[in-house]
């Protein structure tokens, strides 16, 4: 049994670490030192993987890729998958328009979606849930987009690049309208103001003062949501097809993109393959890279905090 | 211009309502996958009942459809994800926002949000030619890879919610003469423990739909419920990529009710999740 105090001496057990006044001791330093070095090693231990991930894809992909250049970009890829050799060309093609077209259904839809919820809804009713579900259909896994795509439209109009591009704007939507409504609220309520002294109406507000000074975040948001797309397999594999040859018809046919292409050649046996498959992962990964750079570029101008 | 011009107050409407239509997009898309991809999966769920939720057996030729060993997949892989990922997530966004110089944040965050741009495909090969060859394709290659998916946006929303203490409660306890590490137990510990498991929440959601690295790496193992992380096994968005192929009308709609599944468990994770992450967020920002 532990003794129990009375209330006074409770009370000066209290106080005793506000009158201590010896230096910290050592078990308190060696703890916080241990905790800070924990911190330090968490680092490594997520930027290891990184490197050795991004190392195999440069390292065996350039390879790939650079060998007999640019055929690896151009060619079509060989129908028979054991043999080796480029190329990947269809698949860039198709990577393109998929995901061009599912920016270009997305993003503008996105951009009203979040003009409504900041500049009219606000904190109205409706406006809050389309919010909280915004939030929740970005954690929606693809492959539940992609199926509800097929059984929405491939299942009567067969494969093409759009039903890819349709599902990718549906997972792309809710995260530009996030991002978009984080930059409006950016906007200072004085620039709206001085165009409503000027006589203006508030569809021109929104459009010339609002959406202008809120342009480059908006642009660096929509380009993350786009660099995020063009890596999503799951979403394609049900709308898209499996085209080995160039296919620039954007609504017919069957189709192909980088991601399907890894995902196809990365349980192959042939290293013929297995190699297309990195050099695909390689090119991804670079055209990922590259918009997001771009994306990094937009926000270093507009000199916004927050980065997720 | 004359006031009585009608045409500007005609775009402002047109305008008001092209935007309320956009955002109620967002409404009807969530609602139609929900009714459609419990359309898809009705004949399976009259074929086997609630059967479908406890059988063990997957059987195409035998036409028998049970859904518990995927969802076992997903469920082990998921939490051995984040059994590497949480301690990471936390150390990183803890170094990041305590530790860290001021000149090391930017691109520290740089860094992991590098991880995020890695495709998912893109770890799946990786897993499959590199880290299968040691571990074998199994529930454990797949966590890890899916454990350096979820990091990036546990490590986010973490530094996101540690950044909401108030510098009163955290400049309080050094005045005390804590350490920081004591000031990290006292001061946001307390203040952000709700948010972080609104955090960790979110990241589960991801483990748990993430298909292609899934497929990739956990070896497509059918009936497979075991604790033994180097064994074989199937998830739920797993089996849905690598059965869709070939699969028979009977089968497409066992596909699509393991998908109205997953549906329903990330919605539900990610509802609970975002709620406790924006209250912990608006409720210091708010005031």
């Amino acid at each position: 049994m532990i003794p129990v105090d009375s209330p006074a001496q409770q009370a000066e057990q209290r106080a005793t670490p506000l009158d201590d006044f010896r230096p910290r001791s050592r078990a308190r330093a060696a703890k916080n030192a241990l905790a800070t070095a924990t911190f330090a090693a968490t680092v490594v231990v997520l930027a290891v993987p990184l490197a050795l991930v991004l190392w195999s894809v440069v390292e065996r992909g350039a390879h790939v890729a650079l060998e007999r250049f640019p055929a690896f970009f151009t060619h079509e890829i060989p129908i028979v998958s054991r043999r080796s050799g480029p190329g990947m060309g269809p698949a860039i093609l198709g990577t393109l328009l998929v995901t061009g077209g599912a920016t270009l259904i997305s993003v503008p839809l996105g951009i009203l979606g979040a003009v409504y919820l900041n500049e009219y809804g606000s904190a109205s009713r409706f406006a809050r849930l389309v919010r909280f579900m915004a939030m929740v259909m970005t954690g929606v896994p693809s492959i539940v987009m992609g199926l509800f795509v097929y059984m929405v439209w491939t299942i009567r109009f067969g494969f093409s690049a759009f039903g890819g591009a349709l599902a990718l704007a549906c997972l792309m939507l809710p995260v530009v309208i996030g991002s978009t409504e984080q930059m409006l609220k950016l906007v200072p309520e004085t620039l709206r103001e001085a165009a409503y002294a000027l006589g203006a109406t508030k569809s021109r507000v929104v459009v010339s003062v609002v959406l202008r000074a809120a342009l480059p975040g908006t642009v660096s948001g929509s380009l993350l949501a786009v660099a995020r797309a063009a890596g999503e397999t799951a979403p394609l594999l049900f709308a898209v097809g499996a085209s080995s040859s160039y296919n620039s018809d954007f609504l017919q046919g069957a189709n192909t993109a980088l991601p399907m292409q890894i995902f196809g050649n990365a349980t192959s046996v042939f290293v013929g393959a297995q190699d297309r498959a990195w050099g695909a992962a390689l090119t991804l990964v670079l055209l990922a890279f590259l918009v997001t750079l771009a994306a990094r570029l937009f926000t270093a101008r507009f000199a916004t905090s927050g980065s997720r | 211009m004359t006031i009585l011009d009608e045409r500007p107050r005609r775009a402002n409407e047109a305008f008001r309502w092209l935007s309320v239509g956009s955002a109620t997009i967002v409404l009807l898309l969530l609602g139609l996958i929900a009714v459609v991809m419990t359309a898809g999966a009705v004949p399976v769920f009259r074929h086997m009942g609630l059967q479908f939720f406890v059988s063990r057996r997957w059987s195409v030729a035998g036409d028998v459809y049970g859904a518990l060993p995927f969802m076992w997949g997903t469920l082990y892989t998921s939490i051995i994800a984040l059994a590497i990922s949480v301690p990471v997530s936390l150390g990183v966004a803890l170094f990041i926002t305590q530790v860290a110089a001021p000149w090391m944040k930017r691109p520290l965050v740089y860094l992991v949000d590098l991880l995020a741009v890695v495709p998912s495909v893109v770890f799946g090969l990786w897993g499959i030619l590199m880290v299968a060859p040691y571990l074998g394709r199994s529930f454990l290659t797949t966590g890890l890879i899916l454990a350096m998916m979820i990091t990036p946006i546990i490590t986010s929303l973490s530094r996101e919610v540690i950044e909401t203490t108030p510098s009163s409660e955290m400049e309080a306890a050094y005045a005390l003469g804590a350490t920081r590490w004591e000031m990290i137990c006292g001061s946001i510990w307390p203040h952000s423990k709700g948010g972080l498991v609104g955090a960790v929440m979110l990241g589960l959601g991801r483990a748990m739909g993430e298909t292609i690295a899934a497929a990739l790496t956990i070896g497509s193992a059918i009936g497979q419920i075991t604790l033994d992380p180097l064994k074989p096994g199937n998830s739920m968005p797993a089996v849905i990529a690598n059965q869709w192929g070939e699969a028979y009308d009977l089968q497409k709609s066992a596909l699509v009710a393991l998908a109205v599944v997953l549906f329903g468990i990330t919605v539900l994770v990610n509802l609970i999740a975002t709620a406790i992450v924006q209250r912990s967020i608006t409720r210091t920002r708010g005031k």
